[in-house]
Order: structure tokens, then sequence, then C-alpha cells
């Protein structure tokens, strides 16, 4: 009568498809909210579940309710009376001011209370770098070694025992066996009984003898057909058929240049690392084909991995040509303009050495922005600096030499950051999808 | 005396087994009850939130309040701050209780026997039950909506639906018949029908009608009558339903989306006996799981440690605290479910004075199993409190009655347990269960179909109190958009 089913081995995330709608219906208060709980993060901390607390706004799930405070009367009954007696009076607790009973108002369903839940990295990432993504990327030649996937490619005659398709198969032994008549199990047991019954006459007649002769004859003859007639027939198997297929990619390279002199603070390091961190991550999620290129640099430049880029002191004096030599030479020993997309980013408090600045200009014009798809530039300044600097045309020197080179080239942008809050409008500006043309 | 079915608190399928054996045994052949077969299915804290988040249904259309109320539920639980039901149990044949994985064994007899026997004879005995919803057809019903639902979403847009679906589920507590029984049609037909009507219209459609000047257009054949619906296209006002209502009238909804309306009424209208009969609904499973506990513990069939653990559990499942007590939450059903029935037990095999005078047609009749199951198969929780609420029950939890009347300062106590306020504290207690009041009373009265096509609702007030001003503006935009034009709700006094 009872059935135990066991479920727990059933899949998981039933529920996905509710939360992605959820998602999306909440996206501008997650937006809000993420950018907020983001800007009061550790570095290392970008990249990790977060809880995540928005207005109820735009989820609300209005429904009619009384509002007995406002007016009218009711009744009710609580448990637990100490010492009221009938007529006595109890003071209302002052309206606006919801004590115990403020949880209860909530939950049905007024909802204007903020709703707080956890996301995971990929969900928080995933709205993060909504509609972001590589300006002008192009799609370069295949190289010489390009992905491959596997795809199906119909049905075969051959192939390997675990690609057989059963059902295939199936239907073509089944046709086969139709089409030749082979006697199923059914059949040879009518004829047994028929033989049975035929057997236990008694007395037997000529006429008896006769029919089990012919039944014992139609019985071996079913029995030779079937066993003549494959259940299967290796002429029936069919295989699952996969073929290996190039597809295309777009190879995109992008040069993180950083500036870790003296004269960049903690602060403005903090700034520059953050915005390293988002673009990295944005780089990593989206692009699986993207090298990373990070560059710090000084009075002289050098290539570094992930983690020193990110995590460890420097100190110097500020050259920045010497940070765009470093990543020519990179880009003529490994990034062949014809196989890749060429992107960089710098970030710099916008002072050099003297002079060096012209230098910049002259590389960038003349070496670097014929070779790049896109080029950033972000400089980080003080929050004081950033209100003397509110034009767009004062700045310090690198900035108003590096206005020049955006008036000539139009894949070349500069934006600055001042506090971290800057960080992710400025970030979505660099990034925003192009409007289709 | 047997020996123990289980000792510790690992459990396996076959403990499960004979546990479940066992409590059948009582709950057949000693308590008598009357059941669905019963199908007991093991989950895992994850699965049990994904119940939770689809209204405690296997399946269930998407939607993303389903996807908040996940998350909310999920930050909940792995916060610490609310623990996870024990189990789940739906109205269906074969009735389906989930249990979780990590209960104890102990907790598994106690889950069983309150899911798999108590709310199973509950729901199939139950009058509300048996009139207003289709245990047999329900999860084939879910099945159809989710596929329906989810069929929509890829032909008209996930945006579209969800808008229908927002709408639906605004007024979906003024989705039900509360008096006359609903019309109602085999759902499978209904697919059908509309998906033949969807299909009609495509194969129909032909581009070259609309160059037609408007004189030789083709006479657009009105709808003919629903055979499933009483009276045909005629509106019968006033009306209740608002789902319905709008499903039949609406001008502005095409027919997929009718048929959306008529899913969320239809879900509605399943769940609203559950309002109705909380209080009645837990007490009984747990009167039940109470009973067979300890008769299981008398037979020898459990430890001491499992009686004692059972015990704590039990009690804490059904503890009232005070209404100053800062985790009082309103009343809870299974405390007051249980009290009330485990005091029909005493009334009929130890009546006092008291009790004869006040309950004199059950009062040392012996069987309490007949008169609990009788008022089982009858009442709901209004007016179950109202018929058997003893004044034993009321001292105990010293019930007391307040007056509230929005403008005064303060509340006035209006009865309290003692013999002159008995009656007075019942009735409001029974008043304060009848979904009827606390639900506002909204009817459609007029709709002008010729002309501007208005709507006019009606919120007939109970003792004045009105609806909620902010909530009352969100949901009558959602109810414009299921009618396509300006509708009016006018609140009036009543009764």
């Amino acid at each position: 009568m009872t059935h135990f089913i066991d479920r727990r081995l059933n899949p998981k995330g039933k529920s996905l498809g509710n939360r992605q709608r959820f998602i999306r219906r909440a996206r501008a208060q997650i937006r809000d909210a993420v950018q907020k709980s983001l800007k009061d993060s550790a570095v290392a901390d970008l990249a990790k579940d977060r809880k995540i607390k928005i207005s109820a706004k735009g989820t609300r799930e209005p429904r009619f309710r009384l509002d007995p405070k406002s007016s009218g009367e009711q009744d009710f009954v609580l448990p637990g009376n100490k010492e009221f007696t009938p007529g006595d009076e109890i003071k209302k607790p002052p309206k606006g001011e919801d004590g115990a009973r403020g949880k209860q108002a909530s939950d049905s369903g007024d909802g204007e209370d903020d709703f707080e839940f956890t996301m995971s990295e990929e969900e928080v990432l995933d709205i993060f770098f909504e509609d972001l993504e590589l300006p002008n990327l192009v799609r370069t030649t295949l190289k010489e070694t390009p992905n491959r996937i596997w795809r199906r490619a119909g049905i075969t005659t051959s192939g390997s025992p675990t690609q057989i398709n059963l059902i295939r198969t199936m239907r073509n032994s089944y046709g086969r066996r139709l089409a030749l008549k082979r006697p199923g199990l059914k059949d040879i047991a009518a004829l047994e009984a028929q033989l049975a019954a035929a057997e236990i006459i008694d007395p037997q007649t000529p006429e008896t003898c006769e029919e089990i002769v012919a039944l014992k004859e139609q019985l071996a003859k079913a029995n030779s057909k079937r066993k003549w007639i494959a259940f299967v027939d290796p002429i029936d198997v069919r295989f699952n058929s996969f073929t290996e297929q190039p597809i295309p990619t777009s190879q995109a390279v992008m040069f993180c240049l950083m500036d870790v002199s003296g004269s960049m603070g903690e602060r403005e390091k903090d700034l520059a690392k953050r915005f390293y961190m988002l673009l990295h991550l944005f780089l990593k999620r989206r692009y699986e084909k993207v090298d990373v290129v990070f560059i710090r640099h000084t009075h002289d430049a050098q290539e570094v991995d992930e983690q020193e880029f990110f995590y460890s002191r420097q100190s110097g004096g500020t050259i920045v040509s010497t940070a765009l030599d470093k990543m020519l030479e990179i880009q003529k020993e490994r990034y062949a303009t014809a196989d890749w997309n060429i992107y960089a980013a710098q970030a710099s408090d916008g002072y050099t050495q003297s002079g060096d600045a012209r230098r910049c200009v002259e590389m960038l014009n003349g070496d670097i922005m014929p070779l790049c798809q896109y080029y950033a530039y972000i400089e980080i300044l003080d929050e004081r600096e950033m209100e003397v600097f509110a034009s767009e045309d004062s700045g310090a020197e690198l900035w108003r030499a590096y206005r020049t080179v955006a008036e000539l080239w139009p894949n070349f942008a500069t934006k600055r950051i001042s506090k971290p809050a800057d960080i992710f409008p400025v970030f979505r500006e660099l990034f925003k999808k192009a409007e289709a043309v | 005396m047997g020996k123990p079915l289980f000792e510790g608190a690992e459990w396996d399928f076959q403990t499960l087994d004979r546990a479940l054996k066992a409590i059948e045994d009582i709950a057949l052949n000693e308590l008598k009850l009357d059941i669905y077969p019963n199908q007991i299915e093991v989950i895992s804290s994850e699965q049990m939130l994904d119940a939770y988040s689809s209204l405690g249904m296997p399946l269930m259309y998407n939607h993303w309040s389903f996807g908040k109320l996940f998350a909310r539920e999920e930050t909940m639980y792995r916060a610490g701050y609310s623990a996870l039901a024990y189990e789940i149990v739906i109205n269906s044949n074969p009735c389906i209780s989930y249990l979780l994985e990590e209960n104890t064994m102990t907790m598994q007899a106690l889950v069983m026997a309150h899911a798999a026997f108590g709310h199973n004879h509950f729901f199939k005995n139950n009058y509300l039950f048996r009139q207003w919803t289709n245990a047999d057809g329900i999860l084939d019903y879910l099945a159809f909506a989710k596929r329906y639902i989810s069929a929509c979403e890829e032909r008209y847009g996930r945006g579209e639906v969800e808008a229908i679906l927002d709408s639906a589920h605004a007024i979906m507590d003024q989705g039900v018949f509360r008096y006359r029984r609903p019309p109602r049609p085999s759902k499978e037909r209904v697919a059908e029908k509309h998906r033949k009507r969807a299909e009609y219209e495509d194969e129909a459609y032909n581009d070259l009608w609309r160059t037609l000047p408007a004189s030789l257009q083709p006479p657009v054949t009105t709808a003919s009558p629903d055979p499933d619906d009483e009276g045909g296209p005629d509106m019968k006002l006033p009306e209740e339903n608002l789902l319905y209502f709008l499903e039949k009238n609406s001008p502005a909804l095409k027919p997929w989306q009718r048929e959306m309306l008529r899913i969320v009424r239809n879900l509605a209208q399943y769940f609203y006996p559950q309002r109705q009969t909380k209080v009645m609904n837990e007490g009984c499973a747990t009167f039940v799981h109470f009973t067979i506990m300890n008769a299981l513990f008398d037979r020898g069939l459990i430890t001491d440690g499992s009686i004692f653990e059972f015990l704590h559990s039990h009690t804490s499942v059904i503890f009232q605290p005070d209404f100053d007590d800062r985790r009082y939450y309103g009343i809870n059903p299974y405390a007051l479910g249980y009290a009330m029935m485990a005091d029909i037990r005493r009334i009929c095999e130890n009546p006092t004075e008291e009790d004869r005078d006040w309950f004199p047609h059950i009062a040392g009749t012996g069987d309490f199993m007949v008169a609990l199951k009788e008022a089982w198969a009858n009442y709901r929780d209004e007016s179950f409190i109202e018929q058997f609420l003893s004044p034993k029950v009321m001292r105990d939890f010293r019930l007391f009655g307040l007056h509230d009347k929005a403008d005064d300062a303060a509340y006035k106590v209006s009865a309290i347990h003692n013999e002159p306020g008995y009656r007075k504290v019942r009735a409001t207690l029974a008043r304060q269960y009848d979904v009827g009041t606390a639900d506002p009373n909204i009817q459609v009265v007029g709709a002008n179909l010729r002309g501007d096509r208005k709507l006019l609702l009606e919120h007939r007030m109970h003792r004045a109190i009105p609806l909620q001003h902010n909530a009352k503006e969100l949901v009558m935009a959602h109810i414009e958009r299921l009618w396509g034009h300006e509708v009016e709700l006018t609140e009036v006094a009543g009764e």
C-alpha cells in the first residue's frame, strides 16, 4: 500500500528557473546593491558570494489588505491574560512605531521593507558585466591550432559500443523481424499449448496423430526460423556519430599598465588595483581566449604575474614611457596584429617626469594606436584634485597630453577616478556595448 | 511487550518500513482512520526549500515570486533564523508526504504519524476538501499548468506571461468561490479546447482579409457560450470571484491569457480549504501523532529515549507564547487545535459538571474517536471553535478579548476567561478564524461593455475597516491591466 521513494538523488536546482526570473526582475535594485556592497569590500573579496540587501521595490506582490488601524473597529482574542478584567483599557503603541507587531505587518504583504538574500559570485558578476564587451573586437584568422568542438553528425553503421543509438537500432530490428515474419515467443507458446492439448487427447485417432505431427513440424520450423532470424542483427545496429569541427575564435590580449611609483599613494594604488581587478574578472568571465599581460612601472617597467601585480608593493620614480616601451616589446615578441586583437588599459596619477609625456604621446600616435583596438587611460586623482580639475580640459601633464591623442583616435578613451564609487560607472562607460549600427 | 522497532537516531528504509507498518496498524485498526494510500518521499534540505518556495507542491509553474520566496527562505535557513519544517504533505491521491533526510528516526516516525495519517485522514474526510478540491486530479492539473505556462512563455515571451501572472497573483485572494460550487470542467478538456482554438486561429488566419474594405470583412463570429459554464455569455452580478469574472468577461484578454487566469484561480480554490482549516488540520495531525506515538510506546515498540525525544519536539510544536512574550506570533494553530482535540477526548472520557452543561451530546460518551471524527469531517476552524472551544481550554490559554476602535487611544478588554465571558471570547475567536471576514469582501458590481467599458468594483466594508491605501493602488493597476480599461473601486459600508 505504501511506497517509499528516495528523492534525494533527484537533480538539484529545481528552483533555478524561478531564481533567474527573480534576479532578472529585481535587476535594477540588485545592481545598485551590488555596487554599494562592492564599494566597501577589499580587492580580494570582489569575487565572492555576498549577501545582498535590496529594497522591495520592483518585487512587490501587492494584495488587497484590510487596514484596521486607519478606521473602523474590530475584536480579537489574545492568549496569556494575567491581570486584565473586562472593561480594562490597554494603551495602544504610538502609531508609526512598530514593536513586535511590525513583523506581522510586513509579513502580511505590505512589502515596503528591505529584502536580504545571498547571491553567488557567478550571479554577482553576471549582473556586474551585463551589457559590457570589448569594443571593436574583430574575428581574426584561424590559427594553426584552432579550437575544436565535437558536434553531432547523424547516424552511422559503425562506431564504438558506447555510442549505440538504441532507438534506431531497435526500430530497425523490429522492422526486420516484422518483414521476415520471425515468430515471437507468444506464437511458440501458442503452438506448444496446441500441441500439448492435442497430445493429451485419449484415445488418439489418425486425425489427431496427423495434427500432432503437423504441429510438431510447425513448431520445429518456427523454432529454427527464430534461430536463423536473429533478434538483433549486426545490420540493425546504428551508432550516434560525432565529428570534430573547428570553431573560429577571436583572440585578444589585454595589456594592463599600472603606475606604482612613489607619487601614487596607497589610496591611488588601491583604486587602480580595484579597477584592474574588475577588468580582469570581466575578461576572465566573458572571454575564454583573452591573454592578459600585466605591466607595472616606476622609472622602469616589468612584466609581472597576476599575483604580483595585485598584491606586491614597489616604489620608485615615474617614467610612464617605459611601460609603453615594454608593451611594444612584448607585443612584437608574442602578439602579432594579424592574429590578435590588442587592448590596453593604463592607470596612473597623471604625473610623470617632465618631457616624458611628450614622448608618450609620440609613441602612442606613432606606434601603439595603429595596433590597438582600444586604449583606455584611467587617471586616478584624489578628491580635492577632482574638484580642481572639474573640467575635462584642465588636468595634470599626462592628462593634457593624452587629450590630444584622444582627439586623433576615436578608440582612445580617457577617464578619471577619485573614489571607489567611481570605478564601476567608469568601467561601464569604457566597456559599454556599442549600439548596433 | 514487543521489541523496539529502532534504537538510536539513524534510520534506513527497512526501519522506516517497519515503523510505518506499526503506525499503520495503530492508525487503521485502533483509531480507525480513513486515509488515501500513502506515498512517502525522502528529500534533502535543499529539496525541502524548493518545495517551500513552490507553495509546497511537487511541481509548479515558474514565476519570479517563487524565486524570491526561495531566496528568502534559504537566507533565513542558512543564517539559522529558521529551522525547516520536518515534513510537507500534499492533499492528493495518493497522499504524498515528504520526509526530511536529516530527521532522526524518532522524528521520521513522528512525521509519518503526523502527515501520512493525521493530515491524510483530514484531507480525505473534511467536507471542505471533499467538496472543493479534487485530490485525484491535482497533480495532473499542476503538470498541465506547468506545461501550459512554459509553452506560453515560449510562444508569447516571458515578459508577457509574467505580467499576466503578476496581475493574477495580486487578486488571487479574490479568486475563489466562497459560496457556490465552481463550475468544473475536466482539466484536460480545457487544455484540449484551448489548444484547438489556438490551432484554429493559426490555420484560419489569412493576411488577405486585412486588405479588404471594412464592409467586406468576414463577419466576426462571436464565441459560442462555453458549455462548461453556467449561464453563458451574460454576466451574473454581483460576482465575488474577480479572477473568474475577468477570465470570462474581460474585453482585453486573449484566450491563452484567460487560461492562465483560470490556472491561478484553480490553485487559489485548491488552497482555499487549507486556509479555512489551519487549526483543525494541524490539530488533527498533532492529536493523531501524539496518540500513535504513545500507543507505540505502550506496546514497547519505541524506547524511553525516543519517547523523550518525541515529547520534547511535541511540546515545542504546541508551545503557545503569551501575547506579551517576544516570541508571540499569533495564536499557534498546532497549540489551539491540539488542546481542543485533547480536550474533546477528556470530555468524552472524564467529563466534569461544567462539560456536561456545555457539551451534553459528547460528555461521557467514552468513545472520543467518534466525536473527533465527526468534528474533523464536518467543521471548519470557525465553526469548530464556535462549537467545541471549552471553558477549560479558554482558561488554560487564558484567552481574553479586546475591542479595538481605530480612533481610540486604547484597546478595551471586552471579555476574559470567566463565566460571563466564555461565550463572548469564544464567539470572537471564532470570528477571527472566519476567512470570509479576514479577507476584504470585494465584488464586481457593474461593467459597461458597450460604452466606456468601465469596470465597477465594490468593497463592502466589514465594521468600517477600509483597504490599505498603498496596496490598493497597486492592485488596482493590476486589475486594470487584466480588464484593459478603467476600473473603479468604491468602498461602501456593508452589514
